[in-house]
């Protein structure tokens, strides 16, 4: 008897353990779903609008002037900037989307990423928002269907690829700020001889450098811009062609003036290497601007990418990187236009051009930067031809993914495991593999 | 069942007991196994349509040109990584344990930092091992050069030829704290008697210690070597953290873990792909089920264990 009310004991605790876990289980979907949902609030009730980002950098900006500024002229609409970690971007948004617990307002990727989401039917299509007219096609060409005819992003920066120099050392040395590639690799050699600095601050660890930071920022000069990456798409054009492989040459003839042992030598790495001061030049992009102007004790200058002979046209890489979309499933569509539309404006792009030294503003509108190093980089746009990154259009749709390998062919022939006659072969066979141009 | 042993009532009491495990268990780890295993027989569309394919998406692991190498490098690699914990973690993990087990002072000053980097984030011990062998900063060049070694240095993490058993030994440095600690305990639990008796007969300790201790911890050498098994072909975190998705450089230190990755999640521009990203998780599952099979056929049955 005593046995059997200890058993029905037992069994009671048991069923109610078991109620618990299943409990949980429902629960913490619905917890999760709670803040972009809520209710759906009638006009005039306070809205929260939730923005997906892989920006964590820009938290306090966002924060701090942004939203405040927006704020002010909504008053009835609440936004909360919650980034996640950019390595991670993609894969959590997408597992978000799927659960139907991702923000109201997307951060978009440029090209396919995005491209995937609109198509899966995941971000809205933002044709009729009042302010889009205020975009050229260059600026929407990143968020846009194929045909043209669905835009579903705002077009929020773009990023300038270029060279960072350390002044004082420059004038240590008694250098010009060379304009030909000539004059770039005596200016090389020159620091080599001198052996106080690393001429060059770059690794090839993290691979992407080389790839974006080195290719794709010294390339457009031989493939002539928009010109060669077209010709890429059309398929009148081949990695294998002449300009990728000088490309990939002069890259491999930066090894030497490299840090020792630049194969292990990673992103922050080489940041720090120029910050404090101990290399002469870094070749990056203007979204450097902020981190290096905070962490710098030297003046700093810029440089475009290198001629071949002075005088002729010079090429930028002017990457549209960023761009806002909206959740289809968003509650709060209204409010969610609302702020998109907001985004369109000359305000919204002066602000965050300002607050962001380095991301330049696709509007039409002209924007006033304050920054001196950000006003030299954005004054290329008018001496240069620009273009993008030759990958991320259509080229990166298929397997071996274009991007991922233009990232491990470069770090391989900086690191000297690749001739630049193997690397183009390489990237072009597998394009082939799956790539046929429409005529 | 039968009326004879009718005194002997149906044991309710043992499913209650296990109901909770086997409910946590099968929501949250039988179910998504099998559903994972189920969508690695289809494939998903661009409208997130799924289609039955068969065996196609194995078919491409093995045959297509984009995947086979990639797969059959993952594999490669991984089998490196484990070879180099099975003859590193191990044997030392043993020479730490029988050297604990052997007494002295400050014994347990020793196991506990011995044990210390198991217990780290492997964030940090990522972080902390990039500081250390890093060309620019790192203290390994400056404590080679105490030693007259500098010209021997080398981006070791950086190089294509070096990467993955420099991680591997990572790894090792991290993880030698298990097997020392199964090792150590195995030690510990043997008896006074039979190390005495065989000091009586002459033996020397290396005698004692391969004659009689060995043969008497073979059970726990299983364990630790299907551990060892089991963690390394599921690996994935160090070499992310130290490498990243891509595992560079050249894919030298790609093993099955950050090849799934990859695959599943996609990486910068190249888009997830659940499907054939199951597919290699399949091939992860099945490549673990052979070991533990074959640690439980092969080994398991003929190890004798004693009672002591």
């Amino acid at each position: 008897m005593r046995k059997n009310v200890v058993f029905i004991l037992f069994l009671a605790f048991a069923l109610l353990l078991a109620s618990c876990g299943g409990g949980e289980e429902t629960a913490a979907p619905a917890e999760t779903e709670a803040p972009p949902v809520e209710e759906a609030a009638p006009s005039g009730e306070q809205v929260q609008l939730v923005i997906e980002s892989w920006r964590n950098d820009d938290l306090t900006i966002w924060e701090d002037k942004i939203i405040p500024a927006f704020e002010a002229k909504y008053p009835n609409i609440d936004v909360v900037f919650a980034p996640t970690p950019p390595a991670e971007y993609n894969g959590v948004l997408n597992t978000k989307l799927e659960g139907g617990t991702a923000g109201d307002l997307i951060t978009c990727r440029p090209f396919d990423a995005s491209l995937a989401l609109y198509d899966q039917g995941y971000l809205a299509s933002l044709n009729d928002l009042p302010g889009m007219e205020n975009f050229g096609d260059v600026a929407k060409s990143a968020w846009i269907t194929d045909d043209g005819s669905n835009v579903f992003c705002v077009p929020m920066a773009s990023v300038i690829h270029g060279f960072f120099y350390n002044k004082e050392a420059f004038e240590k040395l008694g250098l010009q700020v060379p304009k030909t590639k000539a004059e770039f690799m005596a200016v090389l050699e020159a620091i080599k001889a001198d052996g106080t600095y690393t001429p060059l601050a770059m690794g090839t660890s993290d691979m992407w450098e080389a790839a974006t930071m080195g290719f794709q920022n010294i390339g457009p000069v031989n493939w002539k811009g928009e010109e060669g990456r077209k010709a890429l798409i059309a398929g009148t054009g081949k990695y294998t062609d002449e300009p990728y492989v000088k490309t990939w040459q002069e890259l491999a003839a930066w090894a030497p003036y490299l840090p020792d042992g630049y194969e292990a030598v990673k992103y922050p790495d080489a940041q720090q290497l120029f910050t404090l001061g101990k290399a002469a030049i870094y070749p990056t992009g203007s979204w450097e601007i902020s981190v290096f102007e905070k962490d710098a004790q030297f003046p700093m200058g810029i440089f475009p990418p290198p001629l071949d002979n002075e005088g002729d046209t010079c090429y930028i890489s002017d990457h549209t990187d960023i761009a806002l979309g909206m959740n289809a499933a968003t509650q709060h569509s209204e409010e969610a236009r609302t702020f998109l539309s907001w985004m369109t404006t000359p305000e919204f792009a002066e602000l965050y051009a300002n607050a962001l030294p380095g991301f330049f503003s696709l509007s039409n509108e002209p924007v006033t930067l304050t920054d001196p190093l950000a006003q030299e980089f954005q004054s290329w746009r008018e001496s240069c031809e620009e273009t993008i990154r030759n990958s991320y259009q259509i080229l990166s749709r298929g397997e071996p993914n274009l991007e991922n390998e233009l990232w491990r062919v470069s770090a391989a022939v900086m690191n000297g495991t690749l001739t630049p006659e193997q690397a183009a072969e390489e990237v072009q066979a597998g394009l082939d593999s799956w790539y046929t141009p429409t005529q | 069942m039968q009326p004879a042993k009718a005194r002997k009532p149906f044991p309710t009491h043992i499913l209650v007991f296990l109901a909770p495990a086997v409910l946590l268990y099968t929501l949250f780890m039988v179910y998504p196994l099998l559903n994972s295993l189920r969508l690695s027989f289809f494939e998903i569309g661009p409208q997130n349509q799924t289609t039955f394919v068969g065996l196609d998406n194995y078919i491409k692991l093995f045959t297509d040109e984009n995947f086979a190498p990639r797969f059959w490098g993952a594999l490669g690699n991984n089998v490196v990584f484990f070879l180099v914990h099975m003859l590193v973690q191990n044997p030392i993990g043993l020479l730490l344990a029988a050297l604990l087990a052997s007494g002295g002072r400050g014994r347990g000053f020793y196991r506990s930092v011995l044990f210390m980097p198991t217990i780290l984030s492997v964030v940090i011990i990522g972080f902390i091992w990039n500081l250390i062998l890093s060309p620019l900063w790192g203290v390994a060049q400056t404590m080679m050069s105490w030693v007259g070694l500098e010209q021997f240095y080398k981006p070791w993490l950086g190089l294509e030829s070096t990467a993955l058993v420099t991680i591997s030994l990572i790894s090792v440095w991290q993880f030698i704290g298990i097997p020392m600690i199964l090792f150590y305990t195995a030690l510990i639990g043997i008896p006074e008697e039979l190390t005495e008796a065989s000091r009586v007969d002459g033996a020397s300790g290396w005698a004692t210690f391969w004659r009689i201790k060995f043969p008497l911890i073979l059970p726990t050498v299983g364990i630790v070597g299907i551990l060892t098994y089991v963690g390394n072909f599921n690996a994935f975190d160090l070499i992310y953290t130290l490498k990243g998705a891509n595992a560079g450089p050249e894919y030298s230190t790609d093993i099955m873990g950050t090849f799934f990755f990859r695959t599943y999640f996609g990486q910068q521009l190249q888009l997830g792909n659940p499907s054939m990203g199951a597919t290699v998780a399949a091939m992860m599952f099945l490549i673990i089920l052979v070991g533990v099979l074959v640690y439980l056929i092969l080994w398991q049955r003929r190890v004798q264990s004693y009672e002591l």
